[in-house]
């Protein structure tokens, strides 16, 4: 699975890394960035879908693997 | 000025109306199920919406709906002039100040976000928790130190918060906590049956703020008003009118809102004695339960104007119009939000837009955040048990366009 932070709709709400901080950063504008190129190591794909489902911008995709 | 009761909310709905003030719930759910965009002629005229999706649409779409002029009640503020009068003309002094970014369409408002973000970073916010914290404990040893089980925890405890800390942010001495609290409230709160009492308190705001400024000029410091005056546009320094127009919108924002949302939680817990038992036992939920009573008790609506011809979800607006987004209702959205009039903490899915949503996010949404976790914390640190004095809810509220508790009596074990 792998994530990604839309650059243009994010607006720095910051609620994909409080439910997912192993999965985000912060840039000093507050704006999210993935980490580890999106990907999402096993196990934290629910917190992945968490980040996505609080991001009130609808910022953030999720692409399952083949 | 209409004082009738309205008799048809989605004609006539009045945001200044007592009963609606006290509880806007089950209008908003009749709205939304009935005529999702309503129109009132009062207040000199506006549309609200109270779905999700459409709040959602519209504050994305800058390009038809400005923010040039974000009060649906007088006085009304427009980017690029001062007050206007009913006649159109200009009233109090500092034309041409008016609150940017909040007050700004891009392209001035990107540069002007962008500006105003790094110090209000969750990080940069985390600074002054410390600080709060130990606000927040000095007036609880007050409440206490009464000895009557009683306080009211709007006026001694959430009102006094947002102020000291911003004062603190900015830079300025903390013993004008109370000025600040009385302008703040003349200008927005009490501004609609006062315009000429709002004027004069802008003015006053922004008298002191200009002082500020230019002595901040001569002596730097490690302050917010510091930093504003450094900061370069295209390598030209930031116009006055720019750095005061923003100072005037880190007070007045920053103040009223986050001290009605700190209040509505305490109201709320206060009738829950399970939800503070869960904050209490349950440290590590407290992040979700902040975000959970600003969604339930969101208190801000800010207004758009409309710029052009345009339709949204059957309703034809045309420019020169409002639109009062009225986010709290779309947070309350069954389309969205599973049981939405209860108050769930932790909550997994809370896509909540109580800060906005689009371009104008609110900027201060960090510092708002930590002031409710730590005034929420302490207080059930020193307070755990508590509920609503009297054998009814004595609660006063404010309304119009930031909804919060400006009375409430609370009564505790001693």
């Amino acid at each position: 699975m792998k994530i990604h932070v839309d650059q243009d709709k994010c607006q720095g709400h910051n609620r994909c890394f409080v439910v997912a901080s192993e999965l985000f950063e912060l840039d000093d504008y507050g704006y999210a960035h993935e980490v580890n190129d999106g990907v999402v190591p096993a196990g934290m794909e629910e917190k992945a879908r968490l980040a996505v489902a609080n991001c009130p911008e609808q910022a953030i995709s999720i692409t399952e693997d083949d | 000025m209409t004082t009738e009761a309205p008799k048809d909310y989605a004609t006539d709905y009045d945001v200044l109306d007592p009963n609606y003030i006290k509880n806007p719930f089950p209008v908003w759910d009749q709205l939304r199920d009935k005529c999702p965009i309503a129109h009132t002629g009062r207040w000199g005229g506006s549309w609200m919406p109270t779905t999700y999706a459409d709040l959602f649409a519209i504050a994305q779409d800058w390009k038809h709906f400005s923010s040039m002029d974000v009060l649906v009640v007088p006085p009304q503020l427009q980017a690029g002039s001062a007050y206007l009068n009913e006649e159109g003309e200009f009233q109090g002094d500092f034309p041409g100040v008016a609150a940017p970014p909040i007050t700004s369409d891009p392209p001035e408002h990107t540069w002007a976000r962008k500006m105003l973000l790094p110090p209000f970073t969750a990080k940069s916010v985390a600074r002054f928790e410390e600080l709060t914290r130990e606000h927040c404990r000095h007036l609880l040893d007050a409440i206490i130190a009464k000895g009557t089980g009683e306080a009211d925890a709007a006026v001694d405890y959430a009102q006094q918060i947002p102020p000291f800390v911003i004062a603190t942010m900015l830079g300025v001495p903390t013993n004008m906590t109370a000025d600040f609290t009385q302008w703040v409230r003349k200008f927005l709160e009490l501004g609609p049956f006062n315009p000429e009492g709002a004027v004069e308190a802008r003015t006053n705001i922004l008298t002191f703020v200009w002082g500020q400024i230019q002595d901040r000029r001569q002596n730097p410091k490690d302050d917010l008003l510091s930093y504003l005056v450094q900061q370069k546009v295209d390598g030209q320094p930031v116009p006055d009118t720019h750095i005061l127009g923003t100072s005037f919108l880190l007070i007045v924002a920053g103040i009223d809102t986050t001290w009605s949302s700190i209040g509505s939680a305490l109201w709320h817990l206060a009738q829950h004695p399970e939800d503070r038992k869960r904050i209490i036992n349950e440290p590590e939920i407290i992040n979700s339960a902040v975000e959970e009573l600003i969604r339930a008790y969101s208190p801000v609506t800010m207004a758009r104007l409309v710029l052009d011809n345009v339709e949204v979800d059957g309703a034809k607006m045309c420019p020169g119009e409002k639109v009062l987004m009225n986010f709290p209702a779309g947070n309350r959205d069954p389309a969205v939000f599973e049981h939405p009039d209860e108050v769930i903490l932790d909550r997994a899915k809370n896509p909540h837009i109580a800060f906005g949503v689009g371009i104008h996010r609110c900027a201060g949404s960090n510092l708002a955040r930590m002031e409710m976790k730590v005034a929420i914390q302490e207080w059930l640190a020193r307070i755990p048990d508590y509920s609503l004095a009297g054998a009814s809810d004595e609660t006063t509220w404010a309304g119009g366009q930031v909804r919060g508790p400006r009375t409430l009596p609370v009564v505790f074990p001693q």
